[in-house]
């Protein structure tokens, strides 16, 4: 069974992402874009009969029985997507599948995360620090296990800098790739933010000097290619194909989906060329039956620059290699020859945690919507937005057609 | 010695970790298809198979990639920089993820020998495996 065609997504809400939410808890974000995605579409919340959510912070469990229960719906069809930054992209299709099957025929996708300041914690040498993966030294052999902690973590591969630095010091190992060439990434997505009113850096210009003089956190990342943490909310209604003539907005068709989960730990990783990133968009474009060449806009996960330029080439817009001398020798703005991340990637527009991801395919509908405002992109049939989670963990590719 | 975040051990990996005690580094093999899976597991990922035992390993191996982290991943590497973080590859096939210790930054490659070092953990009765580059015969130098 293909997923060409069976359903569209019809509405959506975004919350610009900010630094810090107030006093909102993550129910309380995504019960708002619940409402306002619904109004979006418009449709009343008693059309509503599928729900995806994520893992939330303060629910060990029942998470989509408690989100339904504070949206006020009764879904026929439940379920956690847990495929980290990758999550947004995977609900789609899982959406179209379960409406395909019967199982329901509107459904809500939501994602969003709150972020709070955080008090001021000790930071001296020696001071004990309090973490999840730091455990006391008379802890017993744990029975359930965690082999990032026992095995990752204490050397230091915690949280997403190293991991990404490791990649792309293997990928310049293997290919040719400067630190400009990646700096460009993030220069031409701020561009398309300082055309974004909801980005989060859209009032600040940037050039590749700014980027090459901030801070080197992970050799050889800088600073300004790494995602600021922000929080935020977005949802999609996906439809059925029979209920998209009544819709308000105009249908963003889902054409084609692909996915692939390779490992946990980036040691067990796929060597580079092989990742799950091709995978997950040649399993798309087939189903989609485009390739490539045919799409207009690329909204790729960019949680840092190296992540767009190893899948620009494992998805097929460029070779294996030319990733550095593609984007160097394109316009990768809104208005040039290969329109990228139009809404300024999660590296300017921020990335609202859970949402952040969401960001490239809220982005794919709304310009295939045509709703792109002063960020437009003239002519736009083919969109292609792309998931990823985990340290190139797990990937969705997700092909979206003005037309069916 | 130093500051860590303390593995959770589980009575599975308990040998591997004896091992490292010991000064030995060991990587389960499978007794069905001989694949040498890690991290250590109950099943082997290759084939399915019930019965991994472990095995030395030459300790042996090339970087596959690494990073030098300025800024600590975590609180408790604050007085350990510039930190090394790598993917090694041990001879035997696994990539394990690692640290690259008594090594000048600048010269790390990728591809480079390097060998496995055993650190004790400060304030836990465990001992690490890190690596370091390996000597060749005839360098100077006390790296």
């Amino acid at each position: 069974m293909s997923l060409r065609g069976t359903a569209a997504v019809i509405g959506l809400a975004e919350r610009a992402p900010q630094r810090y939410t107030g006093n909102e808890t993550n129910l309380d974000l995504l019960s708002g874009v619940a409402v306002e995605a619904m109004a979006d579409a418009g449709i009343d919340r008693a059309e509503v009969d599928g729900l995806l959510v994520h893992p939330i912070g303060g629910l060990p469990g029942f998470v989509p029985a408690t989100v339904a229960e504070f949206v006020g719906l009764r879904p026929r069809f439940a379920e956690v997507v847990d495929l980290g930054g990758a999550t947004g992209a995977g609900m789609v299709w899982r959406a179209a599948a379960a409406i395909g099957a019967g199982m329901c025929t509107t459904c809500l996708c939501l994602t969003g995360t709150r972020r709070r300041r955080r008090r001021a914690s000790p930071r001296t040498s020696g001071a004990e620090p309090s973490s999840t993966v730091h455990q006391p030294r008379s802890n017993p052999p744990t029975r359930d296990r965690s082999p990032h902690a026992e095995f990752d973590a204490p050397y230091g591969l915690i949280g997403a800098n190293v991991g990404y630095a490791l990649l792309a010091t293997r990928y310049a190992h293997e290919y040719e790739l400067s630190d400009a060439q990646r700096a460009k990434v993030a220069v031409d997505q701020r561009r398309n933010a300082n055309a974004n009113p909801a980005a989060i850096f859209h009032d600040q210009p940037l050039t590749i000097d700014d980027v090459l003089g901030s801070e080197v956190i992970c050799e050889p990342l800088h600073m300004l290619e790494i995602v600021m943490p922000a929080a935020g909310a977005a949802a999609l209604v996906v439809t059925a194909a029979d209920r998209v003539v009544d819709a308000a907005q105009p249908p963003a068709w889902l054409l084609g989906a692909g996915e692939a989960v390779t490992h946990s730990s980036l040691a067990q990783a796929p060597d580079l060329g092989e990742t799950g990133i091709g995978v997950a968009a040649r399993a798309a474009f087939s189903m989609a039956g485009v390739g490539p060449s045919e799409i207009g806009l690329a909204s790729l996960y960019d949680c840092y620059t190296i992540m767009v330029l190893l899948t620009l080439e494992e998805a097929g817009f460029c070779k294996a290699g030319e990733a550095g001398a593609f984007v160097e020798s394109h316009d990768l703005s809104y208005a040039g020859d290969f329109p990228l991340n139009s809404h300024g990637g999660q590296l300017s527009f921020g990335q609202a945690g859970m949402a952040g991801g969401m960001s490239h395919v809220t982005e794919a509908v709304r310009q295939i919507q045509g709703r792109g405002g002063e960020r437009q992109v003239q002519g736009l049939e083919v969109a292609y937005a792309h998931g990823n989670g985990g340290i190139i963990a797990e990937q969705v590719g997700l092909v979206f057609g003005a037309g069916r | 010695m130093s500051a860590r975040p303390i593995p959770p051990t589980s009575e599975l990996t308990e040998p591997y970790w004896d091992a490292a005690r010991r000064g030995e580094l060991v990587v389960q093999r499978c007794e069905r298809c001989g694949q040498r899976p890690f991290p250590p597991r109950a099943h082997c990922p290759g084939c399915g198979g019930p019965s991994l035992s472990w095995a030395p390993v030459s300790g042996r191996g090339t970087v596959h990639s690494y990073t030098v982290a300025h800024r600590p991943p975590h609180p408790v590497f604050a007085a350990q920089l510039p930190l090394v973080v790598a993917i090694v590859e041990l001879e035997e096939g696994p990539r394990m993820v690692t640290n690259l210790v008594d090594c000048d930054p600048a010269d790390l490659e990728v591809g480079m020998a390097v060998e496995a070092r055993f650190e004790p953990i400060d304030d836990a009765d465990m001992v690490l495996p890190v690596f370091t580059p390996t000597r060749r015969p005839g360098s100077t130098g006390t790296a």
